[in-house]
């Protein structure tokens, strides 16, 4: 049912993010989907990759933190309002989205939509009832 | 209006004031002996007796007492006398673990409004002037300190304590504040207060300021003469000692005049702890002569400093000390409060992070910044950014209990603050306090 992303500490610092990719590039891992929270001090790189056991491991190894974190990935039909139905449907169960990032997927008129909520379950749950589909894990993500 | 507070003692001949130290040292060292099991110990271990010290000359052989000793001996132990002839304690910002408590019979706090007083005079006070202390009132010794020093001359005392700088402003208006004892950095601030208020120095009174209590610098105090419309007059004292007015400046604002009938002043090698001639650079001692409450001998300081018996204009005879120009341990004086590296490095620990962190201290428009940069370990981090900001909030707190201060803290990955060889990089200090 959901996705495991890989969550990056980055320090705001020239090559900060380079170090992060330079390391994921030698291990070949394919980066996905991204997106950067930055705060004046670090940001926090979220990633979809090939291979995120593989991706942990080679961070950890270089003394890089990170960890996996369970996101929902969600596919919208691409066209106007296709995100806004998702959202209704949690903004109606109280359900606060953390965070989201959007990426075009390769299938044809979808977009996908990862995003972050308290209780996944619960969330994906809601979505499926309201007939929109989830993403099943890295699979979706295969070229 | 007078020129000094105690003439007899303030311009007394150097033989004058050596007959008085002598005396009353004999005196101190037996009571001392007699009264405090800490120091009888030390000097026991020393093999100095009472008998031994029959003058300034002889001071050397005392064995010294450090910031350890008194927290070994915290609370009671460096107690000069019974706790019932005692009236009030005093304590200083905190330290590791325990606090410095010191204890006051009503004789020191008699002779410490001496002090004080005498540093009101040589800033031109007299009985007409009316002086605003905007010291904290409390356990810290600068408000009590002035405010008794400021009674003493006859001033009209205005106790308002630190803070609500709009109402500060209010009373010295209104009241007709001529003379204004604070930190130097709250003195600039109320400078720039004024000025954000649209009113300049002619719209208030004041005509000197005694500022101590932290380090400032000549820069500094030309701002604050120019903002506030005063002369600006530095003071020094330590809680060990007694509080602010230990020493004193006079008009000729080139160092601090020490009231030595009461505090015998050294300068040591810090390494070795050999005394050094005057003029050289060192550590500062001091010998109480007269405390009673909290009599400590040979107290070091930490503070680099210089002591001179070059004739002064102002007449007076007290020996001078420079501006401290350092310390010799790693202790830090930020807005007004002391501060250890340790400490932070306590609360880190006791929060769950790594001893691997970094204190910047700079000043931005007169006021102290404190920057602590912290290595996240993987087990703290989380993908959110509010849990993050949580996490620097809720340490940014633990140190505010400890210190007293704000700091701001920044988290930072893990072995990106440097790995000394030797000795730690803990703190950059890029204030510029000193020449």
């Amino acid at each position: 049912m959901s996705v495991k992303q890989i969550s990056v500490f980055v320090e705001n610092k020239k090559g900060g993010l380079y170090e992060v990719t330079s390391v994921l590039n030698n291990a070949g891992i394919d980066i996905r989907a991204l997106s950067i929270a930055d705060t004046t001090d670090y940001g926090i790189l979220r990633l979809i990759v090939s291979d995120h056991e593989k991706a942990f491991e080679v961070l950890k190894a270089e003394g890089i933190i990170a960890s996996v974190t369970d996101v929902l990935g969600i596919e919208v039909p691409d066209v106007p309002g296709g995100f806004s139905q998702a959202i209704k449907v949690l903004s109606d169960a109280d359900i606060a989205v953390e965070y989201a990032y959007a990426f075009i997927t390769r299938h044809e008129g979808a977009a996908c939509v990862i995003i972050r909520v308290e209780d996944n379950a619960k969330a994906a749950n809601l979505l499926g009832k309201a007939g929109i589909s989830l993403i099943e894990a890295d699979k979706a993500f295969a070229k | 209006m007078a020129k000094y507070y105690q003439p007899d003692i303030e311009t007394a001949s150097l033989e004058e004031m050596r007959a008085i130290q002598n005396e009353k040292l004999v005196k101190q060292v037996k009571r001392v002996y007699e009264n405090v099991e800490y120091y009888r110990k030390l000097m026991d271990e020393k093999g100095v007796t009472p008998d031994d010290i029959k003058s300034v000359d002889d001071l050397h052989k005392l064995p010294f007492l450090t910031k350890a000793d008194l927290r070994d001996a915290y609370p009671y132990g460096l107690l000069g006398t019974d706790l019932k002839n005692c009236v009030r304690i005093h304590s200083t910002s905190g330290t590791t673990g325990k606090r410095v408590v010191a204890f006051y019979t009503q004789a020191d706090i008699d002779l410490w409004d001496d002090c004080c007083a005498r540093a009101i005079v040589a800033a031109g006070g007299s009985n007409e002037d009316v002086c605003q202390v905007a010291y904290g009132y409390g356990l810290f010794t600068g408000g009590f300190g002035l405010n008794g020093g400021s009674q003493k001359v006859g001033c009209l005392t205005l106790p308002m304590s630190s803070g609500n700088t709009e109402r500060q402003i209010q009373f010295m208006q209104d009241l007709r504040s001529t003379i204004l004892c604070c930190t130097p950095s709250y003195a600039a601030y109320i400078g720039e207060t004024l000025k954000e208020m649209g009113l300049t120095p002619d719209d208030i009174n004041l005509k000197a300021g005694i500022f101590g209590a932290e380090p400032w610098t000549e820069e500094m105090r030309r701002d604050i003469e120019k903002s506030l419309g005063i002369k600006a007059y530095d003071i020094y004292g330590l809680t060990e000692s007694t509080g602010p007015g230990v020493a004193f400046e006079c008009e000729e604002q080139t160092g601090m005049h020490i009231n030595e009938d009461h505090f015998l002043a050294e300068i040591i090698d810090p390494d070795t702890g050999e005394v050094l001639p005057e003029g050289s650079k060192g550590e500062l001692v001091f010998t109480s002569l007269d405390k009673e409450g909290f009599p400590l001998l040979r107290y070091r300081t930490r503070d680099i400093c210089v002591l001179s018996r070059k004739k002064c204009s102002c007449g007076r005879t007290l020996i001078k000390m420079a501006k401290p120009m350092g310390r010799s341990d790693d202790m830090l004086i930020i807005r007004g409060v002391n501060v250890f590296p340790s400490q932070i490095e306590t609360v880190l620990l006791q929060e769950g992070y790594s001893p691997n962190y970094l204190i910047e201290v700079d000043r931005a428009n007169n006021v102290d910044t404190l920057d602590i940069s912290v290595e996240l370990s993987p087990e703290q981090f989380s993908d959110t950014v509010k849990e993050l900001s949580a996490k620097e909030k809720a340490l940014a707190n633990a140190i505010k209990t400890m210190l007293g201060i704000n700091p701001r803290v920044h988290l930072v990955a893990p072995k990106t603050i440097t790995r000394s060889e030797g000795k730690a990089v803990r703190v950059i200090d890029k204030r510029k306090l000193h020449d």
